[in-house]
């Protein structure tokens, strides 16, 4: 079945396959033009498990959704990761939640470190009761000479927890493992239910700093169940908060990369210029990550003439510092010694492992759901999408240097002309057992929202996908005979979430 | 005499904290920022030595002796340094060479605290210092060579409060070479940007800093000052090779040395503030350039004679 961005369709409606012709087809599909959007179990009404899978083909805008019935007799199926890498964590999610083995599963490891939510007895015996990360067998090197060195999940820094295992010969890296979970709030487990103003603020603090990029994918999943269409200023000004978001976050990775090579200055200037973003967002919504802005049927706060006026004012000025500082940072000789040829990802493992987001693009993957799944403000206004060609650190500061360029332009011709209309219309009630997609893109890259409607006009099952998801395992790959000392600094490249990934 | 003396260890154990104030001011000034206080690194200091020691269990006394041991060999090659005009409290007759090898010492006893503590990251550090101190030292004493033969003598003290200045006009481009050499070294020595970032939190890409992340409270404060202390007699070396020049009152030579050492507190820190750090593996190219420099010093004085 096919559907668009937005899109819906009843549960009835999906196509239920056999479990080897469904494993056919998404290999068929993945290894020509698709790749896998997402990979979940839902449990139906009859106690079986449901597994969706969710293929996105970039070229058509249209995703692919198809499904199987697993039995809770023999929970169990043959793995699709040793055919499609991509698949890895995805199918690891399905173990751990629905106590489902994956059957040649190359790592079977546990994510999150819960039990499971259908009462059946765990693939991992006590897995809730164990600290994280467990006994579980981390992939060793054997050797005399190779050395095993563990960072986390307590960091130096004021970042999230998660733990880090790498093998090391001398200084050279030679496998990384990452192992997350300390995050893990259940988060999935709590949107199912009713209560769609609880639901809303859960969404907000999915991931911190991708608070508009997560509500906005929850707002698209309710009004597409109620069917309710939001007034074209209303998507205006959510492009508007997303775009903030994204040039926030963009400037202040920027501004850490320098601090990580050891250069200075710019880190101290970009760090001042991300307040300035998230300012704008103060000024527009009343916080500085854009909490409370998107709501199911439009956007609670408008941007008036005088508003609009202000903001093209700032984002002038911001660019013309951005540039200065910018240029500062990639003219400098010992930067780019530090930035050029490190933590590189070849296209065609980018394709392999599915990464997404500007990570992606780095590495020269055509993946902007603004551009191939454009929906709401992205159908009128365009964004070019920014390629790297190196895959390398250099290539992902740069993809975030040309898309904080690009995002300013966007504001600065969408702010003049703002679409009129009123900002709100509060959503009818939603469908009952119908299954609705969002994609947004928020900065880390594309997030997506899987919302199942129950009978009673709430949530059955909601299923959030984070662009960290995809990319964690490339930032492990990257890794791979590179110095030990440039991790700080490939790390922050990609500047994945840690929340985003445990939920 | 004896106040001169004294007004030398006065300066040598209670003026060093105040040049990483001033390289602090500096990159903060780069950076756009207001910057911590001048005095900062003393509030530090004060706060540490108010602070017990946290031990490991896993550690012996090689771990608590380290930071003493390492102290007193620096202020006891800083005893050895003629600081401005004024002879140093110790002199003898190759004092030269217990000079390098003091500072090896006090490497030496905090890469073995280092290992002492058996986690992976002291390690990776203490493998580093070692490979890069190997490097260096031999370039440090190729230095110290030079200006041994070029002032006929090997006391510290009579290298720097004797003939340099004649040296200037006679083979001024071996001082060059000298003093570039010299600075590399002295960039590896006291860990600054860009061979290593003082500042940074990131334990996998440290090479003094992680060596010395069990220590906590005193012994602390004894590394961080001993740190301090030692790039302050290294300051005091580059300066003494470059500026010769005396007025023969040692007040005002003190005055002026006082200016000269900040100058060069504020060169560290406008190096840091401009330039990002090397890769790891480039670091042994900078050392290797260092040695050539001074072996190619090395062979002029050689051939020219001296």
């Amino acid at each position: 079945m096919e559907l668009f961005n937005g899109g819906q369709i009843a549960l009835s409606n999906i196509k239920v396959l056999a479990v080897q012709e469904f494993r056919n087809r998404i290999l068929e599909s993945c290894h020509a033009a698709a790749r896998l959007v997402n990979l979940f179990g839902n449990l139906e009404a009859n106690g079986k498990i449901r597994i969706l899978a969710i293929m996105g083909m970039d070229e058509d805008a249209e995703l692919e959704i198809l499904s199987t019935i697993i039995s809770p007799e023999s929970p169990q199926y043959e793995s699709l990761t040793k055919d499609l890498p991509q698949a890895h964590l995805f199918e690891r999610e399905i173990a751990e939640q629905w106590a489902i083995r994956p059957l040649g599963h190359p790592w079977l490891k546990p994510l999150r470190y819960h039990s499971n939510y259908r009462a059946a007895s765990d693939i991992w015996k006590n897995i809730a009761n164990k600290t994280i990360p467990g006994e579980y067998p981390f992939y060793a090197v054997d050797g005399e000479e190779v050395h095993e060195v563990g960072v986390g999940p307590v960091h130096a820094g004021i970042i999230e927890p998660g733990h880090f295992r790498f093998q090391c010969h001398g200084e050279a890296v030679m496998h990384l493992e990452i192992q997350l979970g300390y995050q893990h709030r259940g988060i999935e487990g709590l949107m199912a239910g009713r209560d769609l103003r609880r639901n809303m603020l859960l969404s907000e603090s999915i991931a911190g700093d991708t608070s508009i990029g997560h509500s906005t994918a929850f707002c698209e999943v309710v009004e597409s169940l109620t069917g309710c269409s939001i007034s074209a200023r209303a998507q205006a000004i959510r492009a508007v908060a997303l775009e903030l978001e994204r040039l926030a976050n963009h400037v202040g990775d920027l501004g850490a990369l320098g601090m990580d090579a050891g250069f200075l200055p710019t880190s101290g200037y970009f760090g001042r210029m991300r307040g300035d973003y998230l300012n704008l967002l103060l000024a527009l919504t009343g916080n500085r990550f854009g909490k409370g802005l998107c709501r199911p049927g439009g956007v609670l706060f408008d941007i008036d003439a005088k508003m609009a006026d202000d903001f093209c004012f700032k984002l002038k000025k911001y660019r013309e510092e951005f540039k200065d500082v910018s240029d500062l940072l990639f003219a400098r000789p010992s930067v780019l010694a530090r930035f050029e040829g490190v933590g590189v990802i070849a296209l065609k493992d980018a394709k392999e492992i599915g990464l997404v987001g500007p990570v992606g693009r780095a590495s020269q993957l055509e993946c902007d759901v603004r551009i191939n799944y454009a929906s709401g403000m992205w159908q009128f206004q365009h964004v070019p999408i920014s390629l790297g060609a190196t895959g390398d650190v250099y290539a992902r500061a740069l993809v975030r240097n040309q898309e904080v360029l690009r995002s300013l332009e966007f504001l600065l011709r969408v702010l003049p002309s703002l679409p009129a209309g009123d900002i709100f219309a509060a959503p009818g009630p939603m469908k009952p057992d119908t299954l609705a997609v969002a994609l947004v893109e928020g900065w880390r890259g594309e997030i997506m929202h899987v919302g199942i409607s129950d009978a009673q006009g709430g949530f059955a099952r909601y299923k959030i996908k984070d662009p960290s998801f995809h990319n964690w395992f490339g930032l492990a790959l990257s890794m791979r005979g590179q110095e030990i000392s440039d991790f700080p600094l490939c790390n922050k490249s990609f500047n994945l979430s840690y929340s985003g990934h445990d939920l | 005499m004896t106040i001169l003396l004294l007004l030398h260890l006065t300066i040598l154990i209670f003026f060093p904290p105040l040049l990483l104030g001033f390289i602090g001011k500096t990159k903060a000034f780069f950076a756009g920022r207001i910057g911590p206080p001048l005095l900062q690194p003393y509030y530090d200091l004060y706060k540490l030595m108010r602070k017990a020691s946290v031990y490991s269990v896993t550690t012996n006394w090689i771990f608590r002796a380290a930071p003493m041991v390492s102290l007193a060999a620096i202020l006891s090659a800083g005893i050895l340094m003629p600081i401005a005009a004024m002879k140093p409290p110790v002199q003898f007759w190759g004092d030269m060479i217990l000079f390098v090898y003091l500072f090896a010492l006090a490497r030496f006893v905090i890469i073995l605290a280092a290992l002492d503590t058996g986690s992976s990251f002291e390690g990776m550090g203490a493998s580093r210092e070692a490979t890069f101190g190997c490097l260096s030292e031999i370039t440090m004493f190729l230095n110290l060579t030079i200006l041994a033969l070029l002032s006929r003598n090997l006391s510290l003290s009579e290298i720097f409060l004797g003939g340099l200045s004649s040296s200037w006009l006679l083979v001024g481009p071996v001082l060059i070479l000298v003093v570039v050499s010299f600075f590399l070294i002295l960039l590896v020595e006291n860990s600054r940007i860009p061979v290593d970032d003082p500042e940074t939190h990131l334990e996998l890409t440290m090479i003094h800093e992680v060596m010395v992340l069990d220590h906590s409270g005193v012994d602390l404060a004894y590394i961080l000052y001993g740190k301090a202390v030692k790039l302050f007699i290294f300051g005091t070396m580059l300066v003494s090779i470059i500026i010769t020049f005396r007025t023969g009152d040692s007040l005002i030579d003190t005055a002026f040395f006082i200016l000269e050492i900040i100058a060069f507190a504020v060169l560290i820190g406008i190096v840091e503030s401009t330039m990002a750090r090397l890769r790891l593996n480039k670091v042994s190219f900078l050392l290797f350039s260092a040695f050539i420099f001074s072996v190619f010093g090395f062979i002029v004085i050689l051939v020219r004679g001296h």
